[in-house]
């Protein structure tokens, strides 16, 4: 499989040099190609050194990305001095202890501890601040983001910790979490490639003019059927893995989509300049975060095994 | 080395990257609105290592030589000048050691608000930067914008936050023949919140 996502690099940069070398597009067009073909192969290599370490590889790897991918988010909203010490602790002692209930594979805390308990505990360690100005707004900011940034990511290395039914052990569930970054991110790839060939029709030209039917039908079938041809690595049967990858496929529609919508309305076009072509790592990880939580739930309702 | 490491190191911590107008040559006045400590060390980072070299932070005598190791922190690494702020005499009026520092091709860094503010909002300009600007009508004043700052190090805070911070450097203002001293601080306030409207 690992072998498959390197064939695939290699072919986008061979791609990518027949295009740079008959010069089709624009020169910023080519630039940021080749930007993000090399974003994609660190990337991928970051991804391979952290999955070999297994949890703790991918629950550290996951646990940085969330940090960082929060820090971009809390950049961007309105905080008052007030909420200083609550982002502290956010920042510094929810994300890793979240990331750590995954590495021990507590899944009864892992699933409860940001919903319950940092949801109730939050507000209050801001409300002792004092400053009601906006109090709402600022509270129910910084909890959506620790959702998004953080509870919903940390599901991708949380499929590690689902006993699967019939599986091979561990090297079955890291399957899945490829399974889930593959089909998602060729989803993004593809919608972006269809979207540049024959897109015409904006799908949401109030959040993000880019965005085409074309690009979206294109993108999503496109990866729902290479997720479907990855069944065999999965423990999924064919039409399990078509109606999965479809369902990840759209849930990373809508998480892009939500995302756009949060930097349309702060007025940026990027969450950071952090990954070369590709803006921030929320530019990035937008499609993960809301597709993770929903796989992993299939997962573990469908094809864990028993007790 | 020991200062290039340490203008490294805020630039990754803060996230910050000077962006904005080129800056001119020779010496310059950059001023900021002032939220956190962080402030002088994010502009001194921004600069150009060459330019960074000969731009000294001007801080207030009465904070920042209270302790050992503020005063090492300004004065041994940041090259700041140490200016009086309360009870200034005749003998310590600190327009002359900072035209001076000018006129020897030095550049400083000014944060005429005087003190930090709490939520970010920027105050009303004390009259330094006026009498600055009247001494030397052709040193550029570049006006420099934080985005950010107080909340990654807010004042009375010792924990900082990990954001994104940016320091905006602004098209440079310079007094105009006779212009009075409110119209040129409330120019130069404006030239810097013009700033913020493009972040």
């Amino acid at each position: 499989m690992l072998l498959g996502v390197l064939a695939l690099l290699l072919a986008s940069s061979i791609a990518a040099a027949v295009i740079c070398w008959r010069r089709v597009g624009d020169d910023e067009f080519r630039r940021n190609l080749v930007l993000r073909i090399a974003s994609w192969w660190v990337l991928a290599l970051i991804f391979s050194a952290a999955a070999s370490l297994g949890m703790a590889g991918l629950s550290i790897l996951f646990a940085f990305a969330s940090f960082l991918a929060f820090r971009e988010f809390v950049s961007l909203i309105a905080t008052r001095r007030a909420d200083h010490r609550a982002l502290f602790w956010a920042f510094f002692f929810v994300i890793p202890l979240q990331y750590y209930l995954v590495y021990l594979q507590w899944y009864g805390l892992f699933a409860v501890f940001i919903p319950v308990y940092v949801a109730a505990i939050l507000p209050i360690r801001i409300v002792v601040a004092g400053d009601t100005q906006n109090f709402l707004e600022r509270t129910a900011k910084i909890q959506w983001g620790l959702v998004s940034c953080v509870y919903f990511v940390s599901h991708v290395p949380a499929l590690l910790m689902v006993p699967l039914r019939g599986g091979d052990g561990s090297a079955a569930n890291l399957k899945l979490v490829l399974f889930l970054l593959i089909v998602v991110q060729l989803s993004d790839v593809f919608q972006y490639v269809w979207g540049k060939m024959i897109g015409r029709t904006p799908v949401a030209p109030s959040i993000s003019p880019k965005k085409t039917v074309e690009g979206l039908i294109g993108g999503i079938a496109t990866a729902a059927a290479i997720g479907t041809l990855l069944h065999r690595v999965t423990p999924f049967t064919m039409i399990e893995a078509a109606q999965y990858s479809l369902l990840i496929a759209v849930a990373g529609f809508g998480g892009g989509l939500v995302m756009s919508a949060v930097k349309r309305d702060r007025g940026v076009k990027d969450f950071g300049e952090l990954i070369p072509g590709h803006g921030g790592i929320l530019d990035r990880f937008d499609s993960i975060c809301f597709a993770a939580p929903l796989l992993f739930h299939v997962v573990r309702f469908f094809h864990a095994a028993d007790g | 080395m020991s200062r290039d490491l340490l203008a490294w190191l805020v630039r990754f911590v803060t996230g910050c990257r000077g962006k904005g107008a080129a800056l001119p040559s020779g010496p310059v006045v950059y001023y900021g609105n002032h939220s956190s400590h962080l402030d002088a060390v994010v502009i001194w980072a921004s600069i150009p290592r060459p330019m960074r070299a000969r731009t000294r932070p001007v801080a207030a005598r009465d904070y920042w030589a209270a302790t050992a190791l503020r005063r090492y922190w300004a004065t041994q690494l940041l090259n700041a000048m140490l200016i009086e702020r309360r009870e200034v005499t005749r003998a310590s009026n600190p327009l002359g050691p900072m035209l001076a520092a000018l006129e020897a091709g030095d550049s400083l860094i000014l944060f005429p608000e005087g003190t930090r503010s709490l939520e970010g909002e920027v105050g009303e300009f004390q009259g330094g930067l006026f009498h600055i600007a009247r001494q030397r009508p052709h040193t550029p004043m570049v006006p420099v914008y934080l985005e950010n700052l107080n909340r990654i190090l807010p004042k009375g805070d010792l924990l900082p936050l990990p954001l994104i911070g940016s320091a905006l450097f602004g098209p440079a203002i310079f007094w105009a023949e006779g212009e009075p001293k409110p119209t040129f601080l409330e120019r130069a306030r404006a030239a810097l919140l013009e700033l913020q409207q493009t972040s």
